[in-house]
């Protein structure tokens, strides 16, 4: 067939996003030409957001081990061990291309969605944590419609979250331009189980029945997995009817129904239904477990007439679950699922053939090997160049009118201002295990049945990756690592988001591959391996590509107890910098909050990083924290020392800085070198004392006092401001921003 | 003591009285399924928060239809000593075991985070600990927390010294400011703040202990 005489089986085949190539393997695979249901069950099986078609040689490349996990990436979730028998289940997960095509609808099953990978597994789920990214507020051509997207995305995660009850106890908000048609919502979720509670979605055991439990299969979603493969055009606002309405009353229902039914003993292996619905929880299942799955369409639940097998298949609606049950023992199953009033039908069995048959009153119309769809998706060994930048090395020559002035200004961004008005919309409480909620470097939830507290950190930044995917990304690990080292808790695995452009580009191929070996690197010498995460490519719009934004989850544990502060809690406090004041040239300032709060500005490169200083430094950090040392620490990041001590004053306690250095005040105060955090002490020798012993430098930087902040740098007074004008100014700027 | 703690389907804050009940407070709780219509053995009852029955057509107007809310009429005119928290509060408005109704918060938007709470009566079964006036920091985290009634009801609930907490910067837009109320017969009380979220020396504050131990005093009293 040629590319100038267009035919139907072309046409049918772009519907499906799938190409000649791979239409040639599906015929190969099945020594025949598929149906239509076939081919629409290879095109979501085979997209990009299921097979990880493009990113699968290079994710590779990550650490998935060590002596903490149980299980690696391949399941729902991983898997880490947290001691007394004990585990946590989690996992990140994007939502990016449905939020925002129905922003409220978008975030809230992105919620649900990642919720059902962890109890799936047997877990409850105790904590979510989202990253979310949209374009800049205050930009004139699509204020209005970021304003209006962030606005959707948070009252869904709200929606969804707070009504299953599951606290929302941290997160981030960011705001760049390159988001502006293509927001980030990426969803964390944790639970927490015993290790003789864990669960797959393994379909072992031919002549087991499989149960199909949850909401009824509806037309809504159908091709949302390919969907979130492609790039957005205007047709794009056209796609509403493939993303699917959320229900989180059903989702608290089926969480509690299946944790029940888990302890019946009857269960084998289950699954949830995401992306691709049936289609990839019953494949997926079949492969795991070298078993095939015989079902007849007319025994699940349709919420609507004369649905045909195709869109069956591809429905993607939500709270519905997959599982496989001990034969003879179904009616265990079905009575917990009747008690808590959620359908549940028995729809067909495990066989012993390796095939997904699918009958429609008992004629078959589909019959593929699990494994060629779960597992036979095409490898593409994309070509990759050097990573798209547009940038100059060299930045622009400025002088600070007023140091104060921009301290100020940076602290009324949107990126630095205060996101209560987003996280007072999330139950941050309920389950009473939030030990440290939303606003800190890390949050803390403990886990009541041991004496262990499991920290988390979500992190991400474009800017960095931007201008160096490969140290950009090593630079989010430090970061996340750090935020738990901070609060005392040792960092001992990870899950990744990785948020980049169309990979057929070369040079954004190039960014995807950087960031994953940067990743790789990090996580491997921090010891915390990658057990999953969620690959999203395909983020852009009318040609342009959103910064490359691997976005990182990282887990930490440590004993239970009254959390270390951020904010200054009293008086009288020696302030000193672990890990010194650091030192920045005009090259790797260009990617700062100052260069792009205050110059607009956007060269060179991240900050350096020193993975062995910041693993010192780390370690002193968590020393300090853990031996009651501390009465309060902060993590330096975005905006540096100024801004972490204007963060420092939030309690209504100033400070009173001096410091000496060679450094220009705008790069003194505002740059962003990794590897240093503030602690506020009153035992400053012992401080001292452990920062030697890590060989750590630290410098003594002032005291904390009551009313203001000041800050000299070589005698010069710089900021001299009331600490209720910091606080207003930081507090009330989103909600101002937002015209709310 | 034994506390019985009923779960709906959607209740989400009923671990969180257990908890509250048996490890903060060291007494014995049971939950109690929605269907259950017998509450024998119970000295106090906990209506939780959550969004029982999904919120659907409002804020427990479904819930008042479950068996077990016939069993709580029934221990509540029988003196026993009920408290609804958050979604607990909202359903015994629905069910008229308490006057008025919580509707959308003022500014339209879910709210969490901790709140001042002033003592209003101490002539209660869940005040008693406290001295009028007193005030007790709570986290509410709710979207539909704006108690609304009418005047006379209202001005009744004055008259009788019925309303129990008065928010000191009311959050939500409550008539009056009022966070939580009593029966005619004192016995059932309904409040949206969270007590059971401050009763733990690992949350913040452990201001809520008293709403409970108030309970306890009062109970040991009667069966003295």
């Amino acid at each position: 067939m040629s590319e100038t005489n267009p035919n139907p089986l072309d046409a049918l085949l772009k519907t499906h996003k799938l190409t000649r190539g791979e239409y040639e393997k599906i015929q190969q695979l099945l020594g025949r030409d598929p149906n239509l249901t076939e081919l629409g069950i290879f095109s979501v099986m085979w997209s990009e957001h299921c097979s990880y078609k493009s990113s699968k040689e290079h994710l590779k490349k990550l650490p998935t081990e060590s002596k903490h996990v149980l299980q690696g990436p391949g399941e729902n979730a991983g898997i880490i061990d947290i001691g007394d028998g004990y585990a946590i289940a989690f996992k990140i997960e994007s939502h990016n291309h449905p939020s925002f095509i129905e922003p409220f609808q978008g975030a809230a099953t992105g919620v649900g969605g990642i919720l059902r990978d962890i109890f799936t597994m047997g877990a409850r789920p105790i904590a979510v944590m989202d990253a979310i990214r949209f374009g800049r507020l205050d930009s004139k051509e699509n204020g209005a419609r970021n304003r209006r997207i962030l606005d959707g995305v948070v009252q869904g995660i709200s929606h969804y979250g707070n009504c299953f009850g599951v606290p929302t106890v941290g997160g981030e908000t960011v705001f760049e331009s390159s988001y502006d048609g293509n927001p980030l919502v990426n969803v964390f979720a944790m639970g927490v189980f015993r290790h003789d509670e864990i669960f797959y979605g393994k379909a072992t055991g031919v002549g087991n029945p499989v149960i199909y439990v949850g909401a009824r299969t509806g037309r809504d979603g159908i091709h949302g997995a390919s969907m979130a493969s492609d790039v957005f055009t205007e047709a794009s606002k056209q796609q509403r009817p493939t993303v699917q309405v959320g229900d989180p009353f059903m989702e608290k229902l089926l969480l509690e129904a299946c944790l029940e039914a888990m302890k019946t003993g009857a269960i084998v292996g289950i699954q949830d239904m995401g992306a691709a619905g049936l289609t990839c929880s019953t494949s997926e299942m079949g492969s795991r477990a070298g078993t095939g799955i015989d079902f007849d369409l007319k025994h699940v639940p349709q919420r609507e007439t004369d649905m045909t097998p195709y869109e069956i298949m591809l429905s993607e609606s939500q709270e519905r679950m997959l599982l496989v049950a001990e034969k003879g023992r179904e009616r265990e199953i079905l009575d917990v699922f009747d008690k808590w009033g959620l359908e549940s039908a028995v729809i067909g069995t495990v066989t012993d053939d390796g095939m997904l048959r699918v009958r429609e009153n008992g004629t078959v119309v589909v019959e593929i090997k699990n494994r060629d769809l779960a597992d036979e998706a095409p490898l593409y060994h994309r070509p990759y160049t050097k990573p798209y930048r547009n940038v100059p090395v060299d930045g622009p020559s400025f002088t600070s009118a007023s140091v104060e002035g921009d301290l100020l200004k940076m602290l009324a961004s949107s990126d630095l201002c205060s996101k209560r008005w987003i996280w007072e919309q999330y139950d941050y409480m309920v389950r009473t295990n939030t030990i440290a909620g939303p606003g800190g470097d890390a949050a803390i939830v403990r886990i009541k049945e041991t004496g262990t507290s499991v920290a988390m950190s979500l992190d991400g930044n474009g800017r960095y990756c931007y201008l160096d995917p490969r140290e950009g990304a090593k630079l989010i690990v430090a970061e996340c690592c750090r935020n738990l080292s901070v609060v005392g808790a040792t960092p001992v695995s990870a899950t990744n988001n990785l948020n980049f452009g169309n990979p057929e580009r070369p040079e954004i191929m190039a960014q995807l591959v950087e960031g994953i070996e940067g990743l790789a690197e990090a996580c491997r010498f921090f010891e915390t391996p990658i057990t999953g995460g969620n690959v999203s490519l395909y983020n852009e719009t009318l040609g342009e590509s959103i910064f490359p934004t691997p976005v990182v989850g990282i887990v930490g544990l440590l004993p239970t107890a009254p959390p270390v502060p951020m904010a200054f809690p009293k008086v009288g406090l020696d302030l000193v910098l672990l890990g010194g004041l650091g030192d920045c040239d005009l090259t790797h300032f260009g990617g700062t909050q100052y260069a792009k709060q205050v110059l607009d500005a956007l060269w060179g490169l991240p900050p350096k990083l020193d993975l062995e200083v910041e693993k010192s430094l780390q370690a002193a950090a968590r020393e300090v924290a853990l031996s009651g040392l501390a009465e309060a620490a902060h993590d330096l990041g975005d905006g540096g020392l100024a801004v972490a001590l204007a963060e420092g004053t939030f309690a209504g306690v100033g400070a009173a800085v001096s410091i000496e250095s060679a450094l220009r005040p705008e790069f003194a105060l505002f740059h962003e070198g990794a590897s240093r955090v503030m602690v506020a002490t009153s035992k400053l020798p012992e401080v001292l004392a452990v920062a030697a012993r890590h060989g750590v430098p630290a410098t003594v930087i002032g005291k904390t006092v009551a009313g203001e902040l000041s800050i000299q740098l070589n005698g010069a007074q710089l900021v001299q401001v009331s600490v209720d004008k910091l606080y207003q100014t930081w507090d009330r700027a989103l909600e101002e921003s937002l015209h709310v | 003591m034994k506390f019985g703690v009923v779960v709906f389907p959607g209740s989400n804050c009923d671990h969180d009285a257990y908890y509250a009940v048996t490890r903060n407070l060291g007494h014995q709780a049971d939950f109690v399924w929605h269907d259950s219509e017998n509450l024998n053995g119970f000295d106090a009852v906990i209506l939780p928060g959550g969004f029982s029955y999904g919120d659907h057509l409002r804020c427990g107007a479904v819930a008042r239809f479950s068996p077990v809310m016939r069993a709580v009429k029934k221990f509540a005119d029988g003196g026993g000593l009920v408290a609804g928290f958050c979604n607990g509060f909202q359903i015994l408005t629905e069910a008229h075991i308490l006057p008025g109704a919580l509707i959308r918060n003022k500014g339209l938007r879910y709210i969490c985070k901790t709140i001042e709470l002033e003592t209003a009566t101490t002539n209660s079964p869940f005040t008693n600990a406290l001295s009028k006036g007193q005030v007790l920091r709570v986290p509410i985290a709710h979207g539909e927390g704006c108690y609304t009634a009418d005047e006379a009801t209202l001005d009744q609930l004055e008259a009788e010294d019925r309303v129990v907490f008065r928010y000191k910067d009311n959050p939500n837009g409550s008539m009056r400011s009022i966070a939580g109320i009593l029966s005619a017969g004192r016995n059932v009380m309904g409040m949206m703040p969270h007590p059971e979220r401050v009763a733990d020396p690992l949350m913040p504050g452990t201001d809520g202990l008293q709403v409970f131990q108030s309970m306890l005093t009062a109970l040991a009293a009667n069966s003295r």
